[in-house]
């Protein structure tokens, strides 16, 4: 990630934006029952899991990167991947609340995904839970290196297999028209990839300023 | 190698255990009064215990006995004496030994707790073999993962809020699992349906469990 420090990616993370969010709301649409114009929901809410998963992955090849080496930097990494990670994570599960309301009639109905993306923004709370309570900065990053290797490796069954083997409300699940079934016209293609890209870069963009932040109070700290 | 190391910390832990019987007796009366708590609670009489929940309490009193059983697993020992088993034995020998030694006492301890708890609160199970097995895997998944998760509490002074932090979010698919593959063999369906659940079970065991293996050595080098 120290490797990004152009600034090209960023002007492409906010004209890829700039274009999801225009051509998102105003370009047409597939007309649907029950989803109608809240498939749109589908630029914002989705990347958000897409971002999450590919933060937190992030993350967790940091961590193991750290056990590795031992330096503290790739810690600050990992540990701020996280936090993007769960960011994304409360922002896909409030857009997904959101969206349910309208096509499913509540805001929780009880959907394996629903319950399974609760439980991984649990293991991440638990995660800064563990960090906040050591002291020493390498034992400190040495031991939530291994919880979040271990959680990450718990919560992959989470949410790929178990939502796989029970019948789910989610559009392309249990006989629900999937993202293939109505986009034959390939209309919402070209505004998701760009829109998953896009936030994808965003999550980044937040992480590395916050790491830089982190390595100031560091540096600043070490100082005093 | 590894195996006769395993070998011989379990029985380290089997003989710790004999001579001091502390975390056994202790988690057998907790159980057994949780049992009983729910049991007054509940009322049975008045016919409120329906199967689905029957399944539910039951394993919810075991989720809470595992971690409060499990959790002993690195406290019971002097910080001294674990420095000088990591001085004689491998990390993956230790976290082997500590996880068959906590999957016996958990079978022990589910064994006892199933005995009590039908007599209590009846038994409606209709194909026991399965809900055996369901309690097999069920000691083997807690243990593998509360000894990993109490490695790491541990490190962090120990409290037990943080172990059930730590751990409820993760037992959470082992804990559906299980539940479900109990729910068919209380409602006495054919065992071929439950084989989805079955190897989804043991795949998971088999990650927590590998993980496990590669990741104390970092744990306790601390």
């Amino acid at each position: 990630m120290e490797k990004l420090t152009h600034w090209w990616w960023k002007g492409l993370a906010a004209a890829l934006l700039l274009y999801t969010v225009t051509a998102g709301l105003l370009l047409d649409a597939p007309r649907l029952p029950i989803l109608n114009e809240t498939i749109r929901a589908l630029h914002f809410h989705v990347p958000m899991w897409f971002g999450m998963l590919g933060l937190l992955l992030l993350s967790v090849i940091y961590s193991v990167r750290y056990l590795r080496t031992g330096e503290l930097r790739l810690d600050r990494h990992a540990v701020e991947l996280a936090n993007a990670g769960l960011v994304f994570g409360i922002l896909g599960i409030l857009s997904g609340m959101f969206w349910a309301y309208y096509t499913w009639g509540d805001y929780w109905s009880n959907d394996p995904k629903q319950n399974a993306s609760a439980i991984g923004l649990l293991i991440y709370l638990a995660y800064f839970v563990l960090r906040s309570s050591f002291e020493d900065d390498h034992q400190r990053a040495r031991i939530s290196s291994v919880y979040n290797i271990f959680a990450f490796a718990a919560l992959v069954p989470l949410l790929f297999i178990l939502p796989r083997l029970t019948s789910s409300l989610h559009p392309g699940n249990g006989g629900n028209p999937g993202f293939n079934a109505y986009d034959l016209d390939s209309k919402l293609r070209i505004i998701f990839y760009p829109a998953v890209i896009g936030w994808f870069l965003l999550g980044l963009w937040l992480a590395s300023l916050r790491v830089r932040l982190r390595r100031l109070h560091d540096t600043l700290e070490e100082n005093l | 190698m590894l195996f006769q190391e395993v070998k011989a910390l379990l029985h380290k832990e089997l003989l710790l255990e004999w001579r001091q019987r502390y975390a056994f007796n202790g988690m057998l009366l907790y159980v057994t009064s949780t049992v009983i708590v729910c049991y007054m609670s509940f009322g049975v009489r008045s016919g409120m215990l329906t199967p689905p929940v029957w399944n539910a309490l039951f394993w919810i009193i075991m989720l809470f006995t595992a971690v409060n059983a499990v959790a002993k697993s690195f406290l019971q020992e002097a910080e001294g004496r674990q420095l000088y088993y990591y001085m004689l034995a491998s990390p993956q020998g230790i976290i082997l030994a500590k996880i068959v030694y906590n999957a016996l006492l958990m079978l022990l301890l589910t064994g006892v707790g199933l005995l009590f708890y039908s007599v209590v609160l009846g038994n409606p199970v209709q194909d026991i073999g399965l809900f055996i097995v369901a309690m097999l895997l069920a000691a083997l998944s807690f243990s593998a993962t509360f000894t990993m998760i109490s490695g790491i509490a541990q490190k962090a002074g120990n409290n037990s809020t943080l172990m059930a932090v730590l751990g409820f979010p993760v037992i959470v698919p082992t804990l559906l699992m299980v539940i479900r593959i109990a729910k068919n063999a209380m409602d006495g369906l054919d065992r071929s349906l439950s084989l989805d659940e079955l190897l989804t079970l043991l795949a998971i065991n088999a990650i927590i469990v590998t993980v496990s293996l590669l990741l104390f050595p970092y744990l306790w080098r601390s």
